[in-house]
C-alpha cells in the first residue's frame, strides 16, 4: 500500500454497469515526507474518505478484494483513512494536527 | 519474496472491514545485505514483526492470500529473517 | 521460467504458517550459454526439490503457478524452484551441470 492525499472527487453519469454506485476520488500519491510523488490518479473509495485526508491505496488485483469492488473491474482502491504514522519511533503524522491535511 | 527493514507503523481506525485487526507496517525495501533500495511501502503484517527488524514480504495478490479472509492488501510481511548466506558471506538479523 | 543459479540461503524461524518446513534459497538468473549470473538476486521457495548452493535450477516466477505446484491454491508465494538442471544443449554443444 502507498500513502496518498485525497484531492478531489470524480463525477461520472455514464459509466460501465460494473462501476455503478462507486464513489471515485482523485488521489495524489505521497512519499514518506508527505510530498507529492508522481501523477495523481483516480481511486475507488471503499471507506468514505473525504477531501484533504491521508489515505492508504491498494493497487493491482488486490484492489478487487473490498466489499464495493468485489468481482468488479478495479485497479486502485482507498482501503483506510490514516490516523497516525510513526517512523523510527517518532510520530510524523497525526490526523487533525498535521498541517496540509484538512 | 523481497527483503526489507521495518521503518515504522500506521494507525488507521477507519478502514475496510476485512482489514480489522491487521497491523500496518511501513517498510523500506533493501537488498540481501540490508542496504536500502527503492521507495517505501506500507504492508500488512502476518507474523508480528517489530521495529528495525529484517523481514521478507510478498507483493500483489500473493500478499492478500497470506490472510485467510483475503483482504484488499498489495504487500504483506510473511517472515522475519534470522540470517542470510550469500556468496560465502553471512548476514544476520542485526544488519544495520 | 528462468534458468538460475543458487547463490545463497535464508533462514527464518518466524514466518507465515504455510511456509513452515519449506526451504528458502537465493537464486540469481543465469545466462544459459555463458553460464554467467546477472541481475537481481531473488528469493525462491524450494519444497520437494533438493537443491543447494551452486546448483543450476529452473525457477518459476508467477503466483498462480506457484499455488498449483505447491499444493494449496492460496500460498503467499510467487517465486519457486521446480527443477534442477542436469545439462543443456545448444548448437550441438552439451554443458553438464551435475
Amino acid at each position: 500500500m502507498k500513502f496518498a492525499k485525497v484531492v478531489g472527487t470524480v463525477v461520472s453519469t455514464q459509466k460501465d454497469e460494473n462501476a455503478e454506485g462507486w464513489k471515485m476520488m482523485i488521489v495524489q500519491p505521497l512519499g514518506l515526507d508527505f510530498k507529492p510523488r508522481g501523477d495523481s490518479m483516480v481511486a475507488t473509495d471503499a471507506v468514505g474518505a473525504g477531501e484533504g485526508e491521508l489515505v492508504l491505496l491498494t493497487s493491482g488485483s488486490s484492489a478487487r478484494q473490498t466489499k464495493v469492488t468485489k468481482n468488479r473491474p478495479c485497479d486502485l482502491v482507498i482501503v483506510a483513512i490514516v490516523d497516525i504514522v510513526e517512523k523510527e519511533g517518532e510520530v510524523i503524522f497525526k490526523k487533525f494536527e498535521t498541517k496540509g491535511f484538512d | 519474496m523481497h527483503p526489507a527493514k521495518i521503518l515504522g507503523r500506521v494507525v488507521a481506525t477507519h478502514k475496510e472491514d476485512s482489514l480489522t485487526g491487521v497491523k500496518l507496517i511501513i517498510l523500506q525495501p533493501t537488498d540481501w545485505e540490508g542496504n536500502p533500495i527503492d521507495d517505501y511501502l506500507v504492508a500488512a503484517d502476518a507474523v508480528s514483526a517489530g521495529y528495525d527488524e529484517f523481514v521478507f514480504f510478498v507483493e500483489s495478490m500473493e500478499a492478500a492470500v497470506a490472510f485467510s479472509n483475503v483482504p484488499p492488501i498489495d504487500a504483506s510481511i510473511v517472515g522475519i529473517i534470522d540470517g542470510v548466506q550469500l556468496d560465502d558471506e553471512y548476514y544476520t538479523r542485526s544488519v544495520k | 521460467m528462468k534458468l538460475a543459479r543458487v547463490v545463497g540461503n535464508i533462514w527464518a524461524t518466524r514466518k507465515a504458517t504455510v511456509l513452515k518446513n519449506k526451504r528458502m534459497l537465493l537464486v540469481q538468473p543465469m545466462d544459459p550459454i555463458s553460464g554467467k549470473t546477472h541481475g537481481k538476486v531473488m528469493m525462491a521457495l524450494c519444497d520437494k526439490i533438493d537443491a543447494g548452493i551452486g546448483d543450476v535450477v529452473l525457477v518459476m516466477d508467477e503466483g498462480s503457478s506457484a499455488g498449483q505446484v505447491l499444493g494449496i491454491n492460496s500460498r503467499p508465494v510467487r517465486t519457486f524452484i521446480f527443477g534442477i538442471v542436469d545439462e543443456l544443449e545448444k548448437d550441438g554443444n552439451i554443458v553438464k551441470y551435475t
